[in-house]
This record gives C-alpha cells, structure tokens and sequence, in this order.
C-alpha cells in the first residue's frame, strides 16, 4: 500500500461513457492483486475532496495498471478529462481481493455494467482455470470492447437488457442456466456489479449451496479502515455488526454478509 | 549546515508537545492504521477514536457523502468500547513515544464519569479529549454540548473521576460558544479544542431522500476552515486555558492561521483521508516557514493577530 503520484499513460474513451486509464506505478502493480482497488484523486487541490475509489482492471507489464471507469459524477466527469503526461496521486492497492480458484476449479465470472473491472483482471491472471466469463449491459451501446481491456482472446458471453446484443435479459438468467445444466465439479462464482444483479446471485449460490464471492461497491473517504464510512451489514450477530467495505472487503464471502440489509 | 532548528514545542497546560499538531478523533482510527504512511513519534500527538462505556456498531450505511470542499458523515460513534480499546488498542499504543490523547463519550452523564474511571490509572495515556457534541439520551437527544450549564456538569464529573489532564471538545451547533467555553473552563478543563463537525444535510434530488441514511450528518473539510477559525478567535478572546484550533486543516498555512488567531496547537482531520502525510507535511511546512523568518520558537507565533479591533 502507497500514495503516489503517478502518470498517465492514456486516458481512452471505450463506450459514450466509459474509460480505460492507464498509469505508471510500478511498486503498485507489484502488490496488485484481483479484487483490489485504488483510490485516486481525481485532480490537485480540494475540490473534489475526496479521492474516488476504483477496481484494479489489469496489469500490463510490470509498471503499468489500468481502471475502467464510468463518468457518474463531478470527480469522473474530471477524470475523463485528463490527459497522457498528467500526473495524478494514487493510494494503493487496497482492500482485499478474490481468494482464486486452484488450478483446473471451475470458475464463473458474472459481470454487471461497469462491474467487470475487477473481474477482467481476474480473468487475465486465471487463464489456466476452467472459465467462463458472463457479462451483462443495459444495451449494446455499453459493451466494453475485450480487446481494449486486454481480454481480446477470452471468450464473453453478454447479456443485455434490451436484447440489442446477446442474451435478451438480466445476466442472472445467463448463471442461472449454467447452473442448471450438467456439472461434475462445482463451480465457484465471482461477481461484481449493481446491488440488485448481486441480490439475485447471492439467492441463487446460497439455495444451492455454491460458493460464491462479490465484490461490493460504496463511497468511501479514508480507503484503509480509519473513518468507518464504507460499511456493509453483517451476517454475523456475534462478531462485528459492519464489515468495513474498504479494508474486510471490497471482496466478501457471500455467506458474510446480511443481504436483506444491504 | 549548523543552521539552528527551530524549536515547534508547544505547552498545553500541563502537557508538553513536540509540536503543535495532532492527529483528530475519528479521523485516525486507533493510530495503527496510518502507522504504514506515518512515523506516529514525530506528531505532537494522537487522539485515537472515541470511547464509549459499551461497544457501538454505529449507523446504518450510507454514512458519508462529500459536499463542496467538504464531507458529510453520520458515522455513529462507532466503536470498540472502553475494554476493548484497553485490551486491543492501548498496549500497541502505549509503546508510542509521543502523546496519545483518549476521546470519550457517553449517552448519559454517569456514562462520561465511568469512561474516564476506567481511563485512571493507566499508562500512556497523556490526557483525556471530551466529546459533549453527541446527544444526551436523559435530554431527549440533545446534544450535550449545547448547554453551557450541562457541559460544565459533564467536565466536571469527567475531572473528578480522572487523574488526567481534561480537553473538552465543543460543538459549534450553539448560539453562543463563548458560554460554552466559558462554563467548561470554570469547571476545571485544563484546555478546549474546537470545533467539532457542523451539522448539516445533503440530498438525492432523482431519489428525493437524505444522501445519509441518518439524515443529518456532521460537516468538515475546508468548507468549514472559516467559521473554525471564527470561533477559535472568540474563545482565545474568552477563556485562560488553552486552546485547540480544529476545521478544515489541510496544510501549514491554514495551521498558521489558527496559530496566529491564538491556538496553542491544532488537530488535523479530514486531510489525513486525502493525503495520509498530512500530519507530516504540515509539521514540515511550519518548520519551513518560521526558518524562513527567523522565528526561533514557534510559541512566538501563537496569538499575535494584529486587528485594529485588538
């Protein structure tokens, strides 16, 4: 972990709103690992205030990292603009990852929106493992494309809401079918994505007793456990009643958390 | 170089610090945290997280939301409770060599008296910070703080029960924080620092709901620095007994300013989310700074606001 200032080194627009950053940081793309984030300060000075925090995407080499970004707001809205050669303080990686799977373990990844970050570099570094890769958009129109994102060999199969590409539907449907057919190895799920999509997965592994990790999102202010912000509702009664998302997570165990509360 | 360092010590009644710049109360956890980004010995002190009698889990999510130059939080207190943080914090702490201030809080007034009781007595503690700006469950849920006369009670049973020197933490949600000030030194606290968050409000104009889910929140960061320094002006101008500057901080020339108004020392809070060096680097810029004028001590410093109105 390290608060730095690092270059970028592009700055690509991927769909109408959404990015792939590129920055030079080699010490932090040495302790990256899938599921980690970063938080950035979205430019000098105290306004944005706080730094935004962002799934490591993937690695290129051993100093470059990349986050893929959706403008949501005034700080990626301030993002977006910057350009190669800016220089922009990066605290990181942070939190904890996914725990990977072991060699030849089937693996599910399921991807909602701007929730594939974490899991393409997931992908990059399990090529070896039995993988299939779900994403789902709203419409056509958000599909990140693979190639640009490093995933250009993978296969990923979309769903989207409007039908425009892929399957027509939620990408749960899409998991729900993989589950249902013939599986002589349980399969482990990993996913990122709106709360709702991580509802519905956390229903369908839990029933039928398939492991399942999810990588949550919340706004956060310190990153690293020390203003409490970021919390998520536990489903233990006897140990804490919050996990803190920046530092016990942003990757939980689907069985830790209380999903009726979330 | 044999060029003489300057002296950045500073008296805070009975406390003497390295320095007049602390780490603030929920901004710091337990000091370990920022242990990796900062060497702790060089601060003139930390005030860990507050303390209450029992554990608290704290309020639902979403507890923070950032406004212009600022932030909003309704954290909840929450905390490890009093045995914990003696069991689990303290010993780590306690092998720190500079000075470690303890905030606590209660629901009740008996509640402040036995956080400090259970405080007595025990090593590596250098003094007591009193949150009075949480609500006051006997009162209907009014904050503490906003009573000059329930401060005073508050202070003064916290320094009966407490071998301690007392800092009381005043809330600057009141009409009239001179009388605050003014009824908690009487009492006996060996310093005031000021000021805690400003409460305020943010909401989601799609969704027409609060952006916290307490609805109100406690407002720090820059956006706050100016009505902080406002206030610390008038109670320098009130009280005898030192006092602590706190709003907004973020780097050596705002700490300067609170200086120059008349605190003895500052608290940084908000800045160490952003720049985790915060602490450091304002240590280092007032170093800087009173070298460049020839100041040797950096007490030379404290209170010398020119005003015509002076």
């Amino acid at each position: 972990m390290m608060e730095q200032d690092t270059e970028i080194l592009f700055n690509m627009k991927v769909t109408t709103d959404t990015f792939v950053m590129g920055l030079r940081a080699p010490e932090i793309v040495a302790e990256a690992r899938p599921g980690q984030f970063v938080m950035i300060q979205t430019r000098a000075g105290i306004d944005p205030l706080l730094r935004r925090p962002f799934s490591i995407c993937g690695i290129n080499g051993d100093d470059e990292f990349l986050v893929l970004y959706r403008v949501v707001g005034r700080g990626s809205a301030i993002m977006s603009r910057a350009r190669k050669g800016d220089v922009l303080s990066v605290l990181g990686p942070l939190g904890r990852g996914f725990d990977l799977p072991q060699k030849g373990q089937k693996t599910l990844l399921v991807a909602g929106g701007i929730g594939i970050a974490p899991l393409i570099f997931f992908a990059q570094t399990n090529k070896n493992t039995d993988l299939v890769f779900m994403a789902g958009y709203s419409s056509v129109s958000e599909v990140v494309p693979k190639e640009q994102v490093g995933l250009g060999n993978m296969k990923v199969l979309i769903a989207t809401d409007d039908g425009t590409t892929g399957h027509r539907g939620p990408v749960t449907e899409l998991l729900e079918s993989h589950l249902a057919g013939p599986c002589d190895n349980t399969p482990t799920v990993f996913t990122c994505g709106p709360l709702p999509m991580l509802k519905c997965i956390a229903s369908l592994t839990l029933e039928r007793g398939i492991p399942c990790q999810v990588s949550l999102e919340s706004a956060m202010a310190c990153g690293m456990g020390a203003c409490q912000g970021c919390v998520a509702k536990s489903s233990s009664m006897k140990s804490q009643a919050y996990y803190h998302v920046c530092k016990d997570g942003p990757v939980f165990d689907v069985k830790a958390l209380d999903w009726k509360n979330l | 170089m044999n060029e003489k360092q300057p002296d950045l010590s500073i008296k805070l009644g009975p406390l003497k610090l390295k320095n007049p710049v602390l780490a603030a109360s929920g901004t710091f956890g337990y000091g370990k945290e920022f242990s990796h980004f900062v060497d702790l010995n060089l601060l003139g002190g930390i005030i860990v997280k507050g303390i209450s009698l029992k554990p608290m889990a704290g309020n639902p999510p979403p507890r923070i939301v950032e406004t212009p130059c600022g932030m909003l939080n309704a954290i909840g207190l929450a905390n490890v409770g009093l045995d914990i943080f003696l069991k689990e914090k303290l010993p780590w702490l306690q092998k720190l060599k500079t000075a470690v201030i303890v905030n606590i809080y209660g629901h009740s007034i008996d509640e402040y008296g036995a956080v400090a009781a259970g405080l007595k007595g025990v090593e590596g503690i250098s003094a007591i910070e009193v949150n009075i700006s949480c609500p006051n469950v006997e009162k209907g849920g009014m904050a503490f703080g906003t009573d000059p006369q329930v401060s005073a009670r508050v202070t003064e049973l916290v320094l009966k029960n407490s071998d301690k020197p007392v800092i009381v933490k005043l809330s600057p949600n009141v009409t009239d924080i001179k009388a605050v000030a003014a009824a908690v030194e009487k009492a006996g606290a060996h310093a005031i620092s000021l000021i805690n968050t400003l409460t305020g409000m943010a909401i989601d104009i799609d969704e027409r709901i609060p952006k916290l889910a307490n609805v109100s929140g406690g407002l720090s960061g820059p956006a706050i620095r100016p009505v902080a320094l406002f206030m610390v002006y008038h109670v320098v101008r009130t009280v005898q007994i030192p006092v602590i500057g706190i709003g907004g901080i973020m780097d050596y020339r705002d700490t300067l300013e609170f200086l120059i108004a008349g605190a003895q020392a500052i608290q940084v809070g908000t800045a160490n989310f952003i720049n985790k060096k915060a602490t450091l680097d304002i240590i280092e810029g007032l170093g800087s700074f009173c070298k460049d004028q020839d100041i040797e001590r950096i007490e030379e410093i404290i209170g010398t606001l020119k005003t015509a109105k002076s």
